[in-house]
């Protein structure tokens, strides 16, 4: 497979052959055209790498993730890092956070982690940060500014009531649709954590926060929704350009609020249903959201993927690869103010023509 | 033969009069019955509710409800449909069969199994509401 270059990605992200086997997204942030402080990352999130005994694991979701980075490994110029958005294990088994970081440590360059609830609740994160360091931190990356939360914790009275074991509790917060499930949150000291380290940036300066769950309320039914989400928008209301990118959803979402663009990333083991499909309940999604097609489950990649982020002018337009599926540019529009798909019109409940069974 | 209609026909004539003179007709129910009937229908969707969330024992763990989380996207309502990657017209229950063989990893269920039962029941308890569109894409 040929390299594909950021610049042939962005300006015909859906008609290129080669890159319509991608399913990573790469994000740019640009500060001006030609500029030095322009770059990219890649970000690959929820690959869900499931044990089935010893060394035996789920195919299907082994397959998502080592094809994300075979290609992120193919991406020209390369990306200065990649983020990984959550869910690297299903049930946070050591021995599936293991397989998943020597999978991941075939990429080139840097990796920063994001927790999910998966990789969490069987020990409340304790393997996690032993692999990987702190669950909630920042950096600063040629003038911009980034955040990693752990967004997925919920009541303390909950996490911490008397459970036989730990697995009992990473069942409860595995199954999406849990009637019993228990909201995601921030959290009052995380959030005076985040509160404090943005006391000492700029107002200009552009400010990318990546967690897993949407720091937005979607649908709680399936926590794409952050209890906390308004304190924690709150909070970056102040600055001039804020993106926020997060996993979990397994779908494409766009959203604007205020000054905040939310993106979703796609998950490289399986898609999820749009909440929309399920009958019984409302919903939030944003209006600036293109939905994608329901996946044709004969095609086990098809409705994964995996993005780059282009940063320019301090915003991100991401590029959603997306393997036995069209791939989609969302980028932001200055004169509209807000992410703009350019492949497809945005409006409620809008998607594009069904292609597939 | 007309000789043998008409010696049934009479034969009848009195049993008929002793069913209009019995105060139960056949077929009736009351509320009671409904009640046990819902009951006796909400427990096979329970039991399809269980083994949609990881019930199903299968070897690689792998359940439905991870791409189909309260049964969403199974559109039970669009069934019977032709399956273009079947090449044939199929019913809801062959399309968990394939669920079964291929993202489950594990054996297909008869058509009358209990379990596959208990699935559709589940699955279209999830959908209730929906217009039937049989055939639909």
């Amino acid at each position: 497979m040929s390299k594909i270059s950021r610049r042939e990605l962005l300006s015909n992200g859906g008609a290129l052959l080669a890159a319509s086997s991608l399913p990573i997204s790469l994000v740019e942030v640009a500060f001006g055209q030609d500029s030095d402080s322009n770059f990219t990352f890649a970000y690959i999130s929820d690959s869900h790498i499931t044990q089935i005994k010893g060394n035996e694991f789920v195919r299907n979701w082994d397959r998502g993730l080592i094809r994300a980075v075979a290609e992120t490994n193919l991406l020209d110029p390369s990306p200065d890092f990649v983020f990984y958005g959550g869910d690297i294990a299903q049930l946070g088994k050591p021995e599936e956070i293991d397989h998943g970081l020597e999978i991941l440590s075939g990429l080139h360059g840097d990796v920063h982690y994001v927790m999910g609830e998966h990789d969490y609740y069987v020990d409340l994160g304790e393997y996690w940060r032993k692999q990987l360091g702190p669950d909630h931190y920042s950096f600063d990356h040629k003038g911009v500014h980034f955040v990693v939360l752990n967004s997925i914790l919920t009541h303390e009275a909950w996490m911490h009531q008397k459970w036989d074991t730990g697995m009992d509790r990473m069942k409860q917060m595995a199954r999406l649709d849990n009637p019993n499930g228990q909201p995601f949150m921030v959290g009052d000291s995380q959030r005076e954590w985040l509160r404090k380290d943005l006391d000492k940036i700029s107002k200009d300066t552009p400010i990318v926060v990546l967690s897993h769950s949407p720091l937005q309320k979607i649908f709680k039914s399936w926590n794409f929704w952050t209890d906390d989400a308004e304190q924690v928008q709150a909070l970056l209301h102040p600055f001039d350009k804020v993106t926020v990118l997060y996993g979990h959803v397994h779908q494409i979402q766009t959203n604007q609020i205020g000054n905040i663009s939310f993106h979703a990333a796609m998950a490289t083991a399986w898609p999820w249903p749009y909440p929309s499909t399920y009958r019984q309940k409302s919903s939030y999604m944003p209006k600036l959201t293109v939905e994608m097609n329901r996946a044709d489950p004969f095609f086990e990649r098809d409705a994964t993927g995996w993005q780059f982020i282009d940063m320019h002018s301090g915003r991100t337009d991401v590029s959603y690869l997306l393997p036995d599926n069209q791939n989609r540019v969302v980028a932001y529009d200055e004169s509209a103010g807000h992410p703009v798909d350019r492949t497809n019109k945005a409006g409620a409940g809008s998607k594009p023509p069904l292609r597939h069974y | 033969m007309i000789r043998k209609v008409i010696f049934h026909a009479v034969s009848l004539v009195p049993l008929c009069f002793v069913g209009l003179a019995s105060p139960v007709q056949a077929d009736e129910f009351d509320d009671e019955d409904l009640e046990r009937w819902q009951m006796e229908y909400e427990v096979v969707v329970d039991e399809g509710e269980k083994l949609f969330h990881g019930g199903l024992g299968n070897r690689n763990t792998v359940s439905c409800d991870q791409c189909h989380p309260n049964g969403a996207n199974t559109h039970p309502e669009t069934y019977p449909k032709f399956q273009q990657q079947l090449g044939r017209v199929v019913a809801l229950w062959e399309m968990i069969n394939w669920c079964l063989q291929n993202p489950l990893e594990t054996d297909m269920l008869a058509a009358d199994d209990p379990k596959m039962i208990a699935l559709q029941a589940y699955i279209t308890e999830e959908r209730k509401g929906a217009e039937l569109e049989p055939g639909k894409h």
